[in-house]
């Protein structure tokens, strides 16, 4: 057994048994969904980071940095700056109005039958293409670090233990598997980012002096020396179409007003006892996110220069920027340390698809099957709740297979770029004018969400991350679609976010619906005062 | 209810709002009443009618408005100077340091200090909605 596959087990080990004590403890909707609304401010801000935190985020930009310089760094200040929207506009209202699910809201004012059954469609959706993009990731990793554990076997492993954590261990158990997750890739950033430094004697201009010059092969073999802090290297407007500056805005657009529409971030907002942890956890989260962020540089800009990207290469032998970050360690940590950080990448991906997955579930329980369905009634008690367990079996199952069918050769980038404009075009546009505006009604709510859906849908398909001619020779990564890509953007949000609010607000003028209208004042009542939300359940 | 303005000729959609109540025997614990059981849970109409209230909406609109407004102009500043004016952002400040990653650095202390700055006044608020439903014989979370 090699030391990264020990430290691996040791975790799962670890959560499973919280997933033991958290299914001993819970009983009933609330504990189920939204851990008895129980969870502390600071808890919840880890959770909330280890939710977010991705391996797309770790990995991911890491090495973007590692290859790109600058440009993989713009990512991080979006990540972050994104957290404002949630704060000053999403956060509060939505803690003191719903119950489990952001369709909560809507259904107060609107007709919630066709509001949710539309809510629930956009969050699938969004939750659905986010985890197989992070499945795929595992799968990818394993077979960069440990060459002897096949794909198949790693996105399974995966599959089977986030459905364990959350068809037992509920929200409880997805909270602290985030909260763990959170702290081990907060100590091994911060340990890797002092390793980085001491190369540079500690001193911030050798470290900078030394990103003025690095030196490496281009994939055409050129050999090139590029200052890294400068901005271009990746979305110059000399760089390929010479949209890479409009793209840049367009995916900022997306991370800014998406965040504050992902179902995984906003469910965790039921879990605290009211709206002021609420607003406590996000500033916990900013802080953590932030912090995280900005090691990134010492991640990314360390591994370029200490290690050069001509020699971040993986266990296949190719090139690979996600390798950045565990070749780093390996280099200036020594194999133990390698292995942390290999088992803290599992780690992550493990807390997200958990986190992804109860949103899911939750969202098809309370907003399609009771409250669609079956008109807002449970048949049996505790129906929702095994609903919502049977769910995240089949969530987990569909997206294992879908996975395995995807391969772990295909490029995932743009099922994250889809994720975070759905969630911006279609989940955002309507929870801001649901809560601000009085004249808003269900054809808007359900016009917005459509189009919301359908125009981020579709630009991504004409969009060069689907569409593209490959060479020949090319047989990993290629294009689905072996054409010219129609939208030259590979992030649809300049175009889909006007075009979701568009729709909803043509839809809203288009009808009147007086019971929406009559209602807005109780809503803006609930949203600033609190009143009638509801609290920590009593055990 | 409001009764739409005969003059206006657009058709009414939706019906009265349906939420119903989740199903169980007996009173139903907090966390499962939806909108229809607490409609009668407190004169909305009257708390929103209140000097105080109407009060507290402004003075949320005079911090949040103008605070988006900031950060959305301050992030995508960053974005837009790196894309197309890519020669002030490469000017260096501090040996190799340049513009566009001090600009970038700034954008976290940005958040930061709006993210603490939106608490101490959001704490503000939490006092005058307590006072405001207090008036009202409720509490938050009730």
């Amino acid at each position: 057994m090699t030391p990264a596959l020990g430290m691996f087990l040791a975790f799962v080990a670890f959560t499973l048994v919280i997933t033991y004590f958290s299914a001993r403890k819970t009983s009933g909707a609330s504990s189920y969904f939204a851990a008895g609304r129980r969870i502390t401010g600071w808890q919840n801000g880890l959770a909330v980071a280890g939710d977010y935190m991705s391996a797309a985020s770790f990995l991911g930009i890491s090495g973007m940095i590692a290859f790109s310089g600058y440009d993989g760094f713009m990512y991080s200040v979006g990540w972050l700056v994104a957290y404002l929207t949630v704060l000053l506009i999403v956060a509060e209202p939505l803690r003191n109005a719903g119950k489990y699910t952001m369709a909560d809201v809507l259904a107060y004012r609107l007709s919630p039958r066709p509001v949710r059954a539309m809510a629930s469609l956009s969050t699938l959706t969004v939750s659905t293409f986010y985890m197989v993009a992070q499945m795929v990731g595992a799968g990818t990793l394993v077979k960069l670090l440990m060459p002897g554990i096949s794909y198949e076997v790693a996105v399974c492993g995966v599959g089977v233990l986030m459905i364990v954590y959350v068809v037992f261990g509920g929200m409880l158990a997805t909270t602290w598997v985030q909260i763990i997750k959170a702290i081990l890739l907060m100590s091994g950033s911060i340990f890797l980012s002092v390793l980085v430094m001491r190369q540079f004697d500690y001193s911030f201009t050798k470290f900078f002096d030394a990103l003025g010059h690095v030196t490496f092969h281009t994939k055409t073999g050129e050999l090139v020396t590029r200052d890294f802090l400068q901005p271009g290297l990746k979305y110059g407007a000399q760089i390929g179409n010479g949209y890479g500056p409009l793209d840049l805005i367009s995916l900022g657009l997306a991370l800014v007003f998406g965040t504050a529409g992902l179902p995984h971030v906003l469910v965790r907002f039921y879990t605290v006892p009211d709206a002021k942890t609420a607003r406590a956890s996000v500033v916990w989260a900013m802080v953590i996110i932030g912090l995280f962020y900005i090691m990134t540089t010492f991640l990314g800009f360390g591994a370029a220069t200490i290690l050069n990207p001509d020699n971040i290469i993986d266990a296949l032998g190719k090139s690979n920027p996600n390798a950045s970050a565990p070749l780093l360690a390996q280099k200036l940590g020594g194999e133990v340390f390698f292995a942390f950080i290999s088992a803290v990448a599992f780690a992550t991906i493990l807390a997200v698809v958990a986190g992804l997955t109860i949103s899911a579930s939750t969202s098809f329980a309370h907003d399609f099957f009771t409250n669609v369905i079956h008109h807002g009634k449970e048949q049996k008690p505790g129906e929702e709740v095994r609903v919502a367990r049977i769910t995240a079996f089949v969530v987990g199952a569909i997206s294992i297979a879908i996975a395995i069918v995807l391969g772990s050769g295909v490029n995932v980038a743009f099922l994250v770029a889809l994720a975070f404009a759905v969630a911006a075009s279609a989940n955002l546009p309507v929870i801001v004018l649901s809560i601000f505006w009085k004249r808003f009604n269900t054809v808007g709510a359900c016009a917005g969400l459509g189009t919301g859906l359908v125009s981020s849908i579709v630009l991504i398909l004409i969009s060069p991350s689907v569409m593209g001619i490959d060479p020949e020779t090319l047989t990993t990564g290629r294009h689905f679609i072996q054409m010219a890509p129609i939208f030259p953007l590979e992030n649809p949000g300049i175009l889909s976010i006007p075009l979701g609010f568009l729709g909803a607000i043509i839809g809203t003028l288009m009808t009147r619906e007086p019971s929406a209208e009559a209602r807005f004042t109780e809503l803006t009542v609930r949203a600033n005062t609190g009143l009638g939300a509801e609290g920590a359940s009593e055990h | 209810m409001i009764s739409p303005d005969p003059a206006d000729l657009t058709p009414v959609s939706g019906a009265a709002t349906d939420v119903a109540p989740l199903g169980r025997a007996g009173d139903k614990p907090s966390h499962e009443r939806t909108g229809v059981d607490e409609m009668g849970l407190a004169d909305w109409d009257a708390i929103a009618a209140t000097r105080e209230f109407k009060e507290l909406l402004r003075s949320k609109a005079r911090f949040i408005v103008p605070a988006t407004i900031f950060f959305v102009l301050y992030y995508f500043a960053l974005p837009v100077l790196v894309g197309y004016a890519p020669e002030l952002m490469a000017r260096k400040v501090w040996g190799n340091l340049n513009i566009a990653y001090v600009f970038a650095l700034s954008q976290f202390f940005m958040a930061w200090a709006l993210a603490i700055i939106y608490v101490g006044v959001a704490m503000g608020w939490d006092r005058r909605a307590e006072a405001i439903l207090a008036r009202f014989g409720k509490k938050s979370g009730q």
